[in-house]
């Protein structure tokens, strides 16, 4: 960063007294308590995947003595790779769904003057309201109507319809804020509404959409009622039931299953660090106004 | 618009289509559904279905295990409101308040990690740290010398709703401190640098600005919290299934029991009006306190 005239820091405007200071250190052991109570049972649950039964059993909060990595090759072949493929399928695919069906919407209620518009909005912001559980029984029915229970298309299509409300809700209160100027201008250059939508409004939309799509895909990822009801077959299901179903396999051998707890904690640790200014802009937006 | 024509507007509910059928058949329509099918005795896999009228909702004032699952719905709620709410607030405002530069930054990211994994995940970690013989929390009792306080914290009836509730604390705390931290940075400088000017202590202005200021976002996190906490249902599942002998059961895991292991699905349907029915409420309060002007200085 550039430097910078000194501002006064806050404590400083403050008169700094002995009991500020006392102040100061319990909020730094408070923190540092809290960070340590987070951290360290995810580092254990890593180091435990390393060891053996016997060392588990033995010594469980020790080191493991060799690093052995074969607990996480055959967590990889026992599931793991299964479900990582179908938790990528299903939060993949819902992904796409509900962010282009949400931001046409959106762009259809914002930037046009279409019938009904109250209503819609309603209907589409209304369905916050409704949670997954409630209609959990007459889905299953649904679903084996449709003939799609027991597919991915069950979680892909649930995930989309019940999420839909939320996205349209973070959408929609950003491209009112869009200028009309470029719109108008690519209008009477003659785009059509379709282009006007892909290369002018959803452009300019981009943070919140990345924004709609990480939370999108963190839900879709860590989402259980709908997986765990849904799906029998083994072979498709996602991490958070495979995960509980591989428990049963590897009973005996608590470090397989945490080798494929860690394994599959990390792809959304790696995203939301990767991601997390979009993370909380999303956050932020749905819920600070 | 002088650009869109008559025509050209109603083409432009084509766009809202697949939002609006999606929602209508997946959401809408099995939520009404629900209703109607409480009204019946039927099981999952005979088409058959007897009207037996309120019969279910009878039949769910005298099931002891709905009301301790209730009972657990509001005591996750209770915990909740006061751990994740209040301890995200103070949080956040230490956070905001006293640490400056990068630690601010680790702290707040630390903190929301737990929030990003799955239940699953914490759920399978959890029950080993509650191992009563080789978990991490009998180890730190034993450490501490507090060996009386041993407990099979899964495994008993008087705890095993209480260990999870704690698991859910762990978890989600940090969500919530960034939700006010989000709102906390909306609140200009210059009002705290004014009030210490003229003398006011950190918890002076931490009672007489933030909170008030952040009084929107408290109420907000409150229905967010409390209606989550009547959801509950992937920590109850990963942990105890509602075990021991269906104590630790939330209104979710005993519909989700009732339904696809003790298979009367009209029972169900009836937990699922009563969910219904609650966060909906906490649902028309949020939007009523929304319209609610907001304190401003």
């Amino acid at each position: 960063m550039a430097a910078r005239a000194p501002r006064p820091r806050s404590d400083e405007s403050t008169g700094v007294s002995v009991a500020g200071s006392i102040g100061r250190v319990v909020a730094y052991v408070v923190l540092i308590v809290l960070a340590v109570a987070i951290i360290y049972p995810l580092a254990w649950m890593a180091l435990n995947g390393f060891k053996s039964n016997a060392e588990l059993f033995g010594d469980p909060w020790g080191l493991p003595t060799t690093w052995r990595w074969e607990n996480f090759a055959k967590a990889w072949n026992l599931g793991v790779v299964r479900y990582l493929a179908n938790s990528v399928i299903v939060a993949g695919a819902s992904v796409v769904t509900t962010i282009l069906f949400s931001a046409m919407a959106a762009y259809a209620l914002t930037r046009h003057r279409i019938p009904f518009a109250g209503p819609i909005t309603v209907l589409l912001l209304g369905g916050m309201m409704l949670a997954p559980t409630v209609a959990l029984i007459p889905l299953f029915r649904l679903l084996q109507a449709l003939g799609i229970f027991d597919t991915y298309w069950a979680l892909i299509v649930l995930y989309t319809a019940f999420r839909i409300p939320f996205t349209v809700f973070l959408i929609r209160a950003y491209m009112v804020t869009l200028s009309r100027e470029i719109e108008d201008a690519a209008i009477v250059d003659g785009a059509s509404r379709w282009q006007v939508f892909w290369l002018v409004i959803m452009p300019l939309s981009r943070p919140i959409i990345v924004s709609a799509a990480l939370l999108q895909a963190l839900f879709a990822w860590n989402e259980f009622v709908f997986a765990l009801v849904f799906i029998n077959d083994t072979d498709l299901k996602t991490l958070p039931v495979g995960l509980l179903a591989m428990q049963g396999r590897v009973l005996s051998d608590w470090p397989v299953l945490f080798a494929a707890l860690t394994m599959a904690a990390i792809p959304m640790i790696v995203l939301f660090l990767a991601g997390q200014r979009q993370f909380i802009r999303g956050l932020s937006e749905g819920f600070g106004k | 618009m002088s650009l869109t024509s008559r025509r050209g507007r109603w083409s432009m509910l084509l766009w809202v289509a697949p939002a609006v059928l999606l929602l209508v058949v997946f959401v809408y329509y099995p939520v009404v559904d629900n209703l109607w099918l409480s009204l019946f005795r039927w099981n999952a896999f005979s088409p058959s279905e007897t009207w037996v009228g309120l019969d279910n909702y009878g039949a769910l004032t005298q099931d002891p295990v709905f009301w301790s699952s209730l009972f657990n719905n509001v005591a996750y709620a209770v915990v909740s409101v006061i751990f994740q709410v209040g301890g995200g607030l103070v949080l956040a405002a230490i956070l905001e308040e006293l640490i400056h530069g990068r630690w601010k930054g680790f702290f707040r990211t630390v903190y929301f990690v737990p929030a990003v994994l799955s239940l699953t995940i914490t759920g399978l970690l959890f029950q080993f740290m509650y191992n009563p013989q080789i978990g991490l929390v009998n180890g730190l009792l034993d450490v501490l010398g507090l060996d009386a306080w041993k407990h099979s914290w899964l495994g008993e009836s008087a705890t095993a709703i209480w260990a999870i509730i704690a698991m859910s604390q762990w978890q989600s705390i940090g969500y919530v401190m960034v939700l006010f931290i989000v709102a906390m940075q909306r609140i200009p400088r210059e009002l705290h640098e004014a009030a210490y000017i003229d003398g006011a202590s950190r918890r002076q202005a931490f009672f007489r600005i933030t909170v008030p200021l952040v009084r929107e976002m408290t109420l907000l996190a409150m229905i967010i919290t409390v209606s989550g906490a009547f959801l509950v249902f992937n920590e109850v599942q990963v942990l105890t299934a509602g075990g021991p002998n269906n104590s630790s059961h939330t209104l979710g895991t005993w519909l989700y029991k009732s339904a696809f292991f003790n298979d009367q699905m009209g029972y169900a349907a009836a937990i699922a009006v009563v969910i219904f029915l609650i966060t909906l409420t906490a649902s028309i309060v949020q939007l009523f306190l929304g319209r609610g002007k907001s304190v401003q200085y």
